[in-house]
């Protein structure tokens, strides 16, 4: 039901209806905390949506789509604009001619993330303008505005939330008003698309010349407005932040920066000078205080250990006031385990008791590294496991690398685990090395999205299914072996991959099992039930 | 200050209790009410049998989705070793919810547990029924809205023992 055509939306979910209202003619990315409802609810409600192998393919997907004239969406968590990082750079100095927007999650605090990088160091470090949109509404209209200032200065733009932007609801008012949609057509730009040496150089310089007119353009735009305060204290803020800062000191005068880069240096500086004392509130790195600091502007920013974790009203509150001294952590909650049930157990439970120096990866199956199991030895990024258990079997010696395996999902296999299986036929270690594929048909971790060896597209229709084994047998592995787990085979497993690490030659053992959790949702699927984001009942 | 009228509700619970779809359901009867609101919680990893804590604000306007530490009028809580956990949330003088009272056995099932922890709390609060029964109507799939608003009704009318109140 709406209300006055309002709703209440996550952040997440009002980027999709407004992609949707703005005529995104294909949105695309890689399942990641807190990013992924974009693309399902862009889905959901009729939206040319789509999940691509990795990040990086995702953004070059939408980068075709914007130089085709089209509108693109681009959805990732942090660390998966790492992965996109390459052909972000590029597309910063080709430009576009359609739309493209990056839709980027970060996740301060790391409630699901392996660090808490601030995507607002790409967009300053590429060249690429960034919104910062502090609830759902705002996520909402600047969606909008991305798509506007994409086509009008011909740049991508990247939307950088946060966890509480992401996931909060708030009240959302649609828009009536749907932008006149573009058809997509092709229209040739060798020198500014094809980056030879030779074209690039002056890409460069219209990549610099197109942020000074941004930067012109933020000077007077409505995206970093001042709510009205007294003079003694001013803040200034982006994202939700700002709002954690209203709340904490609601009678002080408010510079809310929902464009950060390019700077509008102006206005910062007529700003820091209507007040007597400054002071900036991100969350993530010091990006805006340096920003500040870099044009000798007055302000005071966060000391070192504010840096950590997700900001919250309480610890404004103590910002502002100059409290630092250490807090009393709240008390822990309960951690996070695998399912019972899960096929993952199995697996390592067998290399627990083989005492496995376990190259791993991530997905569920990082909790392997928990008790009762304590089967993980490092954990660094999607798609290590494979090339991090190579370095180890060629340095450790002998008798360890004999034990030496890697670990890695299915769809974080698909993600970033082939150029790892060419490693291992390339550089084969004297040890040979055992790859485990924990095969449980889904991407479990952020929600049970499918992905290319599920052989369902992002909407749930078929499509061609990536068959892990074939793929691994034509990178040139012999040794493929499909494990179907089934409840009561530890012994059997665990005797069967004693045999693979005696071999001592590269082999890939995949053990494949559906997610319980994914095979009830299958089943449900017909009742259209919707399961309350990923839940699993510890008592079943 | 914008903030003065905002009621802070903190649901608590373990993954898979349903705590997401009862600050679903009670921001859904705010809003439906014409409140300003705002929820969040934490996804991810906390669900994998974890603990769970789900934030709902409401009132004339919510700035920050989240209900600041030793500002909660109301910790409500699925599981009772989440309550201790969560104490620092509330305000002196703040109440906490729990399921005790509610007859577990007549329950429509098990899993309706959340809503019937609802339907207690919902007396706590200055929303009109209607608008709790087209909150649930809106949050759950036309075949478990019956059941739900069963459950709902039989918190609502459970005699829930003196609240917890925080000292």
């Amino acid at each position: 039901m709406t209300r006055e055509n309002k709703r209440l939306l996550s952040g997440n979910e009002a980027i999709a209806y407004a992609a949707l209202a703005a005529g995104v003619h294909l949105g695309t990315g890689y399942p990641g905390t807190p990013s992924t409802e974009i693309l399902e609810t862009f889905g959901a409600i009729g939206g040319k949506a789509q999940w691509a192998p990795n990040e990086k393919v995702a953004l070059e997907v939408a980068i075709g789509v914007a130089y085709g004239n089209g509108r693109a969406l681009v959805t990732m968590k942090h660390v998966g604009l790492n992965v996109a990082a390459d052909p972000l750079f590029s597309v910063a100095y080709t430009g576009v001619s359609g739309a493209l927007v990056l839709a980027v999650a970060d996740d301060p605090g790391m409630a699901s993330s392996q660090n808490e990088q601030d995507t607002r160091r790409y967009a300053v470090a590429a060249g690429v303008p960034v919104l910062e949109p502090s609830d759902s509404q705002e996520a909402y209209d600047l969606f909008f505005r991305a798509v506007d200032l994409s086509e009008r200065f011909g740049t991508p733009i990247i939307l950088r939330l946060t966890t509480r932007v992401s996931h909060s609801k708030g009240i959302v008012k649609l828009n009536d008003v749907v932008p006149v949609a573009r058809a997509p057509h092709f229209e040739r730009n060798t020198q500014g698309r094809v980056l030879i040496p030779a074209y690039a150089r002056p890409a460069h310089r219209r990549l610099r010349h197109r942020l000074s007119q941004i930067a012109e353009w933020n000077e007077t735009s409505e995206l970093n407005p001042i709510w009205e305060g007294g003079d003694d204290l001013g803040i200034i803020a982006s994202g939700v932040a700002a709002l954690h800062a209203r709340e904490a000191v609601p009678g002080s005068r408010l510079l809310k920066l929902g464009m950060s880069y390019p700077f509008p240096v102006r206005r910062v500086r007529e700003f820091v000078a209507s007040v007597k004392r400054c002071v900036v509130i991100e969350e993530g790195d010091p990006v805006i205080q340096e920003l500040c600091l870099s044009h000798r502007l007055p302000v005071e920013g966060k000391p070192d250990e504010e840096r950590f974790g997700e900001l919250n009203v309480s610890r404004v509150r103590r910002m502002i006031n100059g409290d630092h001294a250490p807090r009393t952590a709240p008390p822990p909650g309960r951690p996070p385990q695998l399912c019972p049930g899960c096929p993952h157990r199995t697996v390592f439970e067998a290399l627990h008791d083989l005492d496995c120096i376990v190259a791993g990866d991530i997905g569920c199956y990082t909790l392997g590294v928990l008790p009762p199991f304590e089967a993980m030895d490092s954990c660094t990024c999607m798609g290590a496991s494979i090339g991090v258990g190579l370095g180890l079997r060629h340095v450790l010696p002998l008798d360890e690398a004999r034990r030496v395996v890697s670990v890695i999902g299915d769809s974080t296999f698909v993600h970033s685990g082939l150029t790892g299986i060419v490693e291992m036929m390339y550089n084969p270690p004297p040890t040979g090395h055992v790859v485990l594929i924990l095969d449980n048909r889904t991407t479990a971790m952020t929600g049970l999205q499918d992905h290319p060896a599920t052989g369902r597209t992002l909407k749930g229709e078929p499509t061609h299914q990536l068959s892990l084994e074939d793929v691994c047998r034509a990178i040139g592995v012999d040794d493929v072996t499909v494990f179907e787990s089934q409840p009561g085979q530890k012994d059997h497993f665990r005797e069967l991959l004693r045999a693979k690490l005696a071999q001592e030659k590269p082999c890939v053992l995949i053990v494949r099992r559906e997610c319980l959790l994914a095979a009830r949702r299958r089943k449900q699927a017909s009742q259209t039930v919707e399961q309350e984001g990923v839940t699993c009942q510890p008592s079943e | 200050m914008p903030t003065e009228r905002v009621t802070n509700i903190v649901v608590a619970g373990i993954g898979g209790q349903g705590v997401l779809r009862a600050t679903d359901i009670i921001a859904q009867a705010a809003f439906l009410t014409g409140y300003d609101v705002k929820k969040t919680e934490v996804h991810g990893m906390s669900q994998r049998g974890g603990s769970v804590v789900s934030d709902v604000r409401f009132g004339d306007c919510v700035l920050s989705p989240m209900v600041p530490d030793g500002e909660a009028d109301f910790l409500v809580v699925l599981e009772p070793t989440q309550a201790e956990a969560n104490r620092h949330r509330l305000k002196p003088g703040g109440v906490i919810v729990g399921c005790d009272g509610i007859d577990a056995a007549s329950l429509p099932n098990p899993r309706t547990l959340n809503v019937a922890l609802l339907g207690l709390f919902s007396r706590h609060l200055d929303l009109p029924v209607e608008a709790w029964h087209e909150a649930l109507r809106i949050c759950f799939p036309p075949h478990l809205y019956s059941i739900n608003i069963k459950a709902f009704e039989l918190g609502r009318q459970t005699d829930g023992k003196a609240p917890d109140v925080n000292e």
